[in-house]
């Protein structure tokens, strides 16, 4: 039957799925044959209907607010783009501001430290007895600090140089034991100090002799020790028992 | 810069989204947790969405996904046998006769009660099509099916229907 083939075609028909040109020539054989003018009209209908009766739950209010909170935070990716910037701005300048201030207490804490090793080396000038161990021989002042102190260090040989050495004593940092040894060149004294590395007392890593509160300084670190130069010697001085201290083995 | 955010695309389809949700699972309860799930997947996965491409047909596709993953959307899906689908079915058959089968306009009830006794692969594609007015392309990328599959399912579905609700009528 000649019908079929439209029956066939009726669905995409109603369904707006037919080329123009098909959906033209189906319009004109339904114009003209009851049989599928009639077909058409009740799938019309039931479309209709279905369209009206599937209308039917509606969501309460309760629930629309819960999903529009939920997917809320409206339009993320915007708000993001919008506010990240202006997060890691506000980010790096904290950081930076807590670089500052802990660099300006870090170096607060140093020169602190270094006071603290001036007012020793002044002290040990103004002692009468600036020494606990007298001795000029290395070999009697090193063995003196073991058990005193906890960690043990080597001691320059001073033959041929302008320094002697007079002796050491224990001295204290922030509650931490090290030795003091005192020096002397011509008429000053010099005292070297040797501290446990600890945090409190790690450097800038800088090098070098500077003046501290009219006292040349110098100070190193090697194999977790802290090492401090103070005289009034010229910085010469100071960097030659230094340089001196480095080698000794 | 998106051409709208996921709010703008989404929410003027969840009156819809809903009314479909509680087609398929047939109760309030679950279908509030059918969108609400539908919501939360699509978000997450909003990224993915290439803009330009059909959100609708990409969200309905999550929530029937979603749904099919459910103890009630495993146990719809498998009421009915789509096997012969692939086939050249005649999409024509049992025209039945017009006049006893005209339907009324005080039959809503009755259309609505034969709609909720289908089989939901049948009822979800006739709500596509005929509520939703999807294009077919749509509705298969909806149900993730071809578009030869969308067509023959829509002639079995409203056919189906269609004896549904002479048997209602019946009764």
């Amino acid at each position: 039957m000649a019908c079929d083939n439209w029956m066939d075609k009726l669905d995409a028909y109603m369904d707006g799925e037919l080329s123009a040109a098909e959906a033209r020539a189906l319009n004109e054989h339904v114009k003209q044959c009851a049989s599928c003018g009639a077909e058409a009209l009740r799938r019309v209908q039931q479309k209709r209907m279905v369209q009206a009766a599937a209308l039917k739950f509606k969501p309460d209010a309760a629930f629309r607010a819960r999903i529009r909170k939920q997917i809320g935070s409206p339009d993320r990716t915007h708000w993001m783009a919008r506010w990240v910037p202006v997060l890691v701005a506000v980010a790096a300048a904290f950081l930076i501001a807590a670089f500052m201030i802990t660099s300006q207490r870090s170096r607060g804490n140093e020169q602190q430290l270094l006071s603290e090793l001036v007012d020793q080396h002044v002290a040990s000038l103004a002692s009468a007895t600036p020494v606990d161990v007298i001795s000029t021989d290395r070999h009697t002042v090193k063995p003196w600090f073991a058990g005193r102190i906890p960690f043990s260090f080597d001691l320059p040989d001073l033959q041929n140089t302008p320094f002697t050495l007079i002796g050491g004593r224990v001295a204290y940092l922030q509650q931490s034991p090290g030795a003091e040894l005192i020096f002397r060149v011509r008429l000053h004294q010099i005292s070297v100090f040797i501290f446990q590395e600890r945090t409190a007392l790690h450097g800038n890593g800088k090098e070098g002799v500077r003046t501290d509160l009219s006292f040349q300084v110098n100070s190193w670190d090697r194999d977790g020790l802290r090492y401090f130069v103070i005289g009034d010697a010229g910085s010469s001085d100071i960097e030659r028992l230094s340089k001196l201290m480095q080698a000794a083995e | 810069m998106l051409p709208g955010s996921f709010e703008d695309l989404a929410m003027p389809l969840f009156d819809r989204l809903y009314n479909f949700a509680h087609w398929l699972t047939q109760d309030r309860a679950e279908a509030e947790d059918l969108v609400q799930e539908t919501y939360a997947k699509a978000l997450k996965g909003f990224r993915s969405f290439e803009p330009g491409t059909n959100f609708r047909a990409w969200i309905y596709q999550i929530l029937r996904n979603t749904f099919l993953t459910s103890r009630t959307g495993l146990k719809a899906a498998n009421s009915v046998s789509l096997d012969d689908e692939g086939a050249a079915e005649n999409l024509a058959v049992a025209r039945g006769t017009p006049e006893s089968i005209l339907l009324q306009r005080s039959d809503q009830q009755l259309v609505q009660d034969a709609l909720a006794q289908i089989a939901m692969p049948f009822r979800e594609v006739l709500l596509l099509c005929e509520f939703e007015e999807m294009s077919y392309q749509e509705i298969s990328v909806a149900l993730s099916v071809p578009v030869g599959t969308v067509m023959s399912r829509l002639s079995r579905a409203r056919r189906a229907l269609r004896e549904k609700v002479q048997e209602l009528r019946k009764n």
